[in-house]
């Protein structure tokens, strides 16, 4: 049994699922010693004859369950609190009801009208827009969409502020004038109550009856009871152009079929006229286009955005050369990030192996230099490498002094990639020495002495043989400080200037300032996506299994 | 037996002196010549220089005083990979990351050896330890005897003439250990190389070697081959280290070339070989080997000189059998009869009376 057991490492204590495994792959090497030929015919079968796999796995069964209901409490949290809410989050980068619930009507009427032909869309779809936009204008939705859709063209935002402010002046109570002409009863709310009641006038009037359920929600919702307001202009605005469509046919109440009749000689308003006059913008074929291209409920324009293309009422296209911002903030991030991690290996490498090789009590108060930095504020650290760098700081101060550097020709080493290489590589730099130090404590001084007795040279024995064997904290290092670094803030945002700062800058712009979440979340995916690609490819080149923390 | 005598010695340590601290020395005046294709193993316990020794031969150490030559060159300026000296450690130090292939290859890489040489040769090592399908393996997925004959081949495959081996057979289980023993001991000598071998138990230095080094306290205590050192040791340390041993404590009485009488503190006097005292009146310590004393009249020679003991403890051990005595105030005498038909099984309580020949029974140093 003894020599069964040099495949992994043991514990002292009680057995474990991952003793099993390791004693499982050791009769494994065994079986493999003592039959080299090939594979043994069928499956190994335990005492009972059932196949050993599947008694061995319910073996481990209740072991599993017993290690899955010790995590259960800290997997809950991290579900509620970490991983539902960044799901959340990245969803906001293609979600896009805001249209379509704002504008349900003119979405429809959309559909029919051809983005590419040049021209304003008809009349039914200002109609729809009108009956639309009153709503969101009641219920302040407007500006909401306005800042939406200003994100793929602008102006948009105050066209829809504008008009939403002229939306209840529109010359629309022409229609409500003669429409409680006919009847004065249409002035009723208890009229319109009891006639949107029967399915028959539902049915013969389309349009009006959805924008009165629209009217009531909206009543509803303030507190107010439908058979008391006036009625709007905008419900008989509907009516009309429900009778002039439908004939009024169907309609249970007489006083429908009489309006029905009477509306052929109606003075008629031209709604994009109305609408015209509110704003001429109305008229662009471009403000339409990107209303429909923005319709559906989910979209790809925060992706396109975020790589610097854009969604047109024409397609898909790059954004102008002087909006292109993101492509190059990836670059420069990935960049810099690269940068970083390869000073830290050049900076951590020497000093965990002088932790590693110094003996204990000398490396644990080296050791305490090393993290000393995590016991001071980030900002402090940060802020510090500001007084260090800037032109008036403390290095060109010593440089002018020396005389290595003219006063008036201050070295620029902040604001600038370099101050952010510099800084972040400070910052990171314990991420990198730690797991170094791990891993090369456990590799044997023996190892290089073997090496050297073999007849290596020193540069030889560290780089045949020691090297190899410190690749693991190498590429723990690497993950953690490239991971950290790709979406570091604070330290970009403070000594970055415009040239150093992230793509994460960008990122918690558009959180805080600018409001357009679903672009952030669409760049936080992508970071993200970027991340797992690179883990992955540093997978598939040197292998997880060689990351170790110690 | 090899040649001790040797003017042309191939490993030589001249005077050497070693000190980590500037304040203890660890090996104290080091002189010791070896010839060409000798065995030599250092024994000692821990913290009796012998690791340092071999350090100090293999480079990793320098001496701090003294000259250490090999093949009559002086190597203490020498750097470690410039000696060609083997080297199997006691952890075996097989490069994990390496296949076996890939670490037997190794130092004939270093040595800029091509490509079709390098793979006859790591191929013969492999067979020379018979383990010529393992090649493709990594270190971890051998076992323990395993690692340790493909450490063996690592420093056997370049064909160096000095091979040293630091407790290579520590980590190893008995039954293995005896087996090792044999095959390395086999395998230096078909090679014909020259061996230093440390180790701190006495068995595998006695039945491997061609010479053993006692070391104690930085010294070398007595440098002899097996037999002799078992037989007839220079001083007490080397009694006492060296197999089991019975001491009983005495003055010298009477000191004749090749006769001592000693009055052991209880007033007995025996008859002794004087070995390691000087004069009438030196406190000595006298040491008897326990398969060495008899209690049965008739095995007993003539005028053999008698003591009286009390059994304490009989120990059946299957081969022998292991009797505790009291002996002249010492409660830890010991004696072994080998288990034979007509041998005589002691019990506790028991008054008997023991003796032995003089020559085996051998006055030391205090």
């Amino acid at each position: 049994m003894s020599d069964l057991k040099s495949t992994g490492p043991q514990t002292a204590d009680a057995p474990t699922p991952e003793d099993a495994l390791h004693e499982a792959a050791a009769y494994a090497a065994r079986e493999q010693v003592h039959a080299p030929g090939g594979p043994a015919d069928g499956p190994v079968l335990a005492a009972d004859g059932t196949p050993l796999k599947r008694s061995l796995n319910r073996a481990l069964r209740r072991q599993k369950m017993r290690a899955l209901a010790l995590i259960a409490p800290l997997l809950i949290f991290v579900l509620l609190t970490f991983i539902a809410p960044i799901a959340d989050m990245l969803f906001r980068s293609v979600e896009n009801q805001i249209v379509s619930e704002t504008l349900p009507e003119t979405v429809v009427a959309l559909a029919d009208w051809d983005s590419e032909a040049g021209a304003p869309p008809a009349e039914p779809v200002f109609a729809a827009l009108y009956v639309d936009l009153f709503f969101a204008e009641a219920q302040k939705l407007h500006t909401r969409l306005g800042t939406r859709l200003n994100y793929e063209k602008t102006g948009v935002s105050s066209l829809f502020r504008k008009t939403g402010r002229r939306v209840g002046r529109f010359d629309t109570d022409t229609y409500t004038d003669q429409i409680t002409a006919l009847d004065p009863g249409w002035a009723e709310p208890a009229t319109w109550v009891a006639m949107m009641q029967n399915n028959g006038n539902r049915a013969a009037l389309p349009l009006t009856a959805r924008a009165w359920d629209r009217w009531t929600a909206y009543l509803a919702s303030e507190g107010d009871d439908p058979a008391k307001e006036d009625i709007e202009d905008v419900l008989f605005t509907t009516l009309y152009l429900d009778l002039v469509a439908t004939g009024g046919s169907g309609a249970a109440d007489a006083r429908i079929a009489q309006a029905a009749a009477a509306v052929g000689g109606f003075e008629t308003v031209t709604l994009s006229e109305q609408f015209a006059a509110a704003d001429k913008d109305w008229l662009d074929p471009e403000v339409w286009g990107t209303i429909k291209a923005f319709a559906p409920n989910y979209t790809a324009g925060y992706f396109l955005n975020s790589v610097d293309m854009q969604k047109t009422p024409h397609g898909i296209e790059a954004r102008p050369e002087n909006q292109q911002i993101y492509m190059m903030l990836f670059k420069r991030t990935i960049f810099m990030s690269i940068m970083i991690t390869l000073s830290c290996i050049l900076l951590g490498y020497p000093v965990a192996w002088i932790l590693a090789n110094l003996p204990t009590r000398t490396a644990n108060l080296l050791m305490i230099l090393v993290l000393l930095p995590f016991w001071t504020s980030l900002l402090v650290r940060t802020s510090a490498w500001k007084v260090m760098l800037q032109q008036q700081g403390v290095i060109n101060d010593t440089l002018v002094w020396l005389g290595i550097v003219a006063d008036d020709s201050r070295l620029v080493m902040i604001n600038n990639q370099f101050g952010t290489i510099v800084a972040m590589t400070h910052i990171l730099l314990p991420f990198m020495i730690l797991p170094l130090y791990s891993v090369m404590q456990t590799i044997q001084p023996t190892y290089l002495r073997a090496a050297k007795s073999l007849g290596a040279t020193n540069w030889t024995a560290f780089w045949r043989v020691y090297f190899p064997q410190s690749v693991p904290g190498i590429g723990a290092g690497s993950i953690l400080v490239f991971i950290l670094s790709i979406g570091y803030y604070i330290t970009p945002e403070i000594v970055g200037g415009t040239t150093g700062t992230f793509i994460s800058n960008r990122i918690a712009y558009h959180i805080s300032s600018s409001l357009n979440w679903g672009l952030a979340a669409a760049l936080g995916s992508i970071l993200l996506a970027v991340v797992m690609l690179l883990y992955w490819v540093y997978d598939k080149i040197v292998g997880i299994d060689n990351v170790k923390l110690g | 037996m090899a040649d001790t005598s040797s003017n042309d010695a191939f490993v030589e340590f001249e005077r050497v002196q070693k000190s980590y601290d500037g304040e203890t020395l660890v090996v104290k005046d080091l002189n010791l010549k070896m010839p060409k294709g000798e065995f030599l193993t250092m024994l000692g316990p821990s913290g009796s220089g012998k690791t340092t020794c071999l350090m100090m031969l293999a480079g990793f150490e320098t001496a701090t005083h003294g000259e250490i030559k090999l093949d009559g060159r002086p190597i203490n300026n020498i750097p470690p990979h410039k000696r060609g000296i083997g080297m199997v450690f006691q952890n075996y130090a097989l490069f994990p990351h390496m296949t076996i292939n890939e670490n037997l290859s190794f130092p004939l890489e270093v040595r800029k050896i091509g490509k079709s040489d390098r793979e006859a040769k790591v191929k013969r090592a492999l067979d020379m330890v018979e383990m010529g399908d393992f090649g493709g393996r990594r270190p971890a997925q051998l076992s323990g005897g395993q690692q340790q004959r493909i450490a063996l081949a690592r420093a056997l495959v370049f064909e160096p003439e000095l091979v040293l081996m630091d407790e290579p057979l520590g980590a190893l289980d008995k039954q293995l250990r005896e087996k090792m023993q044999f095959e390395i001991t086999d395998l230096a000598h078909r090679l014909g190389i020259t061996v230093v071998y440390v180790t701190h138990d006495q068995t595998e230095a006695l039945t491997m070697s061609d010479r053993v080094a006692v070391f104690d306290d930085g010294r070398i205590q007595q440098i002899a081959p097996p037999d002799e050192l078992y037989e007839s040791p220079q001083n007490s340390f080397v009694a006492q280290f060296i197999g089991e041993n019975n001491t009983l404590e005495g003055t010298v009485k009477e000191l004749s070339e090749n006769l001592a009488l000693v009055e052991l503190d209880d007033g007995e006097v025996i008859d002794c070989m004087p070995v390691n005292v000087n004069k009438v009146g030196d406190r000595t310590k006298v040491s008897i080997r326990p398969e060495r004393v008899e209690f049965q009249k008739d095995r007993l020679q003539e005028g053999a000189h008698l003591l009286k003991a009390t059994v304490k403890e009989f120990i059946y051990m299957g081969d022998v059998f292991r009797t505790r005595l009291s002996v002249a105030g010492n409660d830890d005498f010991i004696i072994k009869s080998r288990n034979a038909p007509d041998q005589v099984r002691l019990k506790p309580g028991e008054q008997i009376e023991i003796g032995w020949l003089p020559q085996d029974c051998r006055a030391l140093d205090a």
